[in-house]
């Protein structure tokens, strides 16, 4: 391609050096699934807390082909969302969606789409603190020797305070996963209630800008949410249809409609619900 | 019978300065060796040498497994180790908040070796650190509490139990009643020496009080510029001290 002031971003904005890099590094992190791969992360022409994680990794792998969606807490108009989307049509050109199963990369922060994956497809997450050990253990020396000798007591102990507290296993947003028997992970700030489907079809890559950490699900990888055996993990599911499109089985937000108090639940996944409502109307 | 820990020739500096140098001898299972001398002369180094936190320049260390028989600890594997430090070994800080989480309820605190071995039925592992609480003479419903709420002498008391829940049959001790008031260090001497009896255990106690090596070890070595240089059975040592330093160290004891 000629350059041009067009086209004086290289294709999806990082250069050719940094993309292969970031590359290699996603490549370490699917050979290795739940393992937190370092990279050299770059400055992004955002703050990080934006995504900047999820940003190079989406970067790295959008190819001109490509269809692009983003999420944000299940919403494809958040703030968020939009900025991080017209980055990538602008620096890459690339067709956008807000449509899951039109979708071959999704970039997504705090969910996983109802929508079931496919093997085609590609889901990127924003994470902000990549280590699932972190709160327990503020030593990165002590964190890596605990993940090479899989020496993860200490993920049993924060449960155990969980239940002890509140009666029951409070964490109710980044909860802790074993993927392949190996590796304890932090699947990012999603709702437990989207646990389940960490064992996708798609690749799964998680970025993290500030921490600089690159980590990945293969497909059909085994992730298995931690619990006790007489505590066992429990997705939970508000006991509520969605006020919009009926549908029993999604996960909910309370939205609040007018100043009197009023509220209801819909679904979260705004393009699952949009699409369940046009079904409904035709 | 064969030796729970039979050490060689351990020798560990730091730069020019000696830690301890050639220290060698055995413990026989059941047994509760004192470690004596005055302050600077390598007690320290020597437990963290033999609990591996600290590598050794030089010697042995060969405890008898339970699944292998004898093994030098120094040639095992770290992930070996580890499961050593966390089922057969214990390791009682002078300081308690060196050996607790500060954060962690006292039942997380004594169930975390628990958990880190496997167990994964929450009520078991609370009933287990209920017990335990209670057989270190803290109240039951106390399980909830942080270690920050406790006393000096209660906390050291939890770290006890934290280290026993699993069993061991090996523990270290680093002046285990140091920094506590003399009414309840002797509870706690009643305590260990109540547990250490009745569980079988053998044990290492670092100490500079006599008076705790007299309630507790069966053999006592004295230790001087990380050099052994004397040993015994402890009432022989205390009561007929050969080396001119544990004549002078015996007898300031019993001015005081
Ligand atoms: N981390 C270290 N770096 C350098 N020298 C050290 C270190 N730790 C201990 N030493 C030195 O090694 C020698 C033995 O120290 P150690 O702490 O083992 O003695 P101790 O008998 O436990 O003393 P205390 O009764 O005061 O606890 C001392 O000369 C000490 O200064
Ligand atoms: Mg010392």
């Amino acid at each position: 391609m000629p350059e041009t002031s067009e086209t004086a971003y290289n294709f999806a904005y990082l250069d050719e050096q940094t993309k292969r890099m970031i590359r290699r590094a996603i490549l370490k992190g699917v050979a290795v699934p739940g393992y937190q791969v370092p990279f050299a992360s770059r400055e992004m022409p955002m703050p990080y807390g934006w995504g900047t994680g999820g940003v190079q990794v989406s970067a790295a792998c959008l190819t001109p082909e490509d269809t692009f969606k983003v999420i944000d807490q299940g919403a494809d108009d958040t703030t968020n969302a939009v900025s991080i989307r017209k980055f990538f049509q602008k620096v890459a050109e690339v067709a956008v969606t807000e449509h899951t199963n039109e979708a071959t990369v999704i970039q997504t922060r705090h969910r996983i789409p109802e929508t079931p994956l496919t093997e085609d497809q590609i889901l990127v997450y924003q994470v902000p603190i990549p280590e699932p050990l972190r709160f327990l253990e503020p030593s990165e020396v002590e964190t890596r020797r605990m993940h090479a000798l899989e020496d993860y007591g200490l993920m049993h102990v924060k449960l155990y305070e969980d239940i002890a507290r509140h009666g029951e296993i409070a964490t109710a947003y980044a909860y802790p996963v074993t993927v392949e028997d190996r590796y304890v992970m932090d699947p990012s700030p999603i709702p437990k209630f989207d646990n389940p489907k960490l064992e996708s079809a798609a690749l799964q890559l998680f970025g993290a800008g500030r921490e600089q950490r690159i980590y990945a699900v293969p497909p059909y990888t085994k992730v298995v949410s931690l619990d006790f055996d007489d505590y066992p993990f429990d997705p939970s599911k508000a006991p509520h249809p969605c006020a919009l499109c009926g549908a029993e089985h999604t996960y909910l937000d309370e939205v609040i409609v007018d100043d009197a108090g009023g509220r209801m639940f819909v679904c979260s996944d705004t393009d699952y619900c949009a699409s369940r409502q046009a079904e409904q109307a035709a | 019978m064969t030796p729970l820990l039979d050490v060689q020739s351990l020798t560990k500096s730091y730069g020019g300065r000696i830690g301890c140098a050639d220290v060698s001898f055995r413990l026989y299972p059941g047994e509760v060796l004192g470690i004596v001398g005055e302050s600077g002369s390598g007690k320290s180094t020597l437990l963290n040498c033999l609990a591996g936190h600290l590598a050794p320049d030089a010697g042995e260390i060969i405890f008898d497994t339970r699944a292998e028989g004898p093994r030098d600890v120094l040639q095992m594997s770290e992930p070996e180790r580890r499961m050593l430090g966390r089922t057969d070994w214990a390791f009682v800080h002078q300081n308690p908040r060196d050996g607790l989480r500060m954060r962690i309820s006292a039942g997380g605190n004594v169930g975390e070796r628990l958990m880190a071995v496997g167990a994964r039925h929450y009520g078991e592992i609370r009933e287990a650190a209920t017990d335990w609480l209670n057989r270190v003479e803290i109240s039951g419903d106390r399980i909830d509490d942080r270690p920050a709420a406790f006393s000096g002498g209660m906390q050291q008391r939890l770290q006890i139990a934290r280290n026993l829940v699993t069993g061991p049959r090996l523990v270290f001790m680093d002046e285990p009643t140091g920094g506590l008031d003399v009414s309840v260090q002797a509870r706690l001497l009643d305590l260990i020496r109540g547990l250490v009896r009745r569980m079988g255990l053998s044990a290492i106690v670092v100490t500079h009080d006599l008076a705790v090596v007299r309630l507790l070890a069966d053999r006592l070595m004295v230790m001087k510029g990380g050099h052994v240089i004397e040993t015994g059975l402890t009432d022989q040592v205390l009561d007929d001290p050969q080396a001119p330093y544990t004549q002078l160290l015996v007898s300031s004891v019993l001015q005081v």
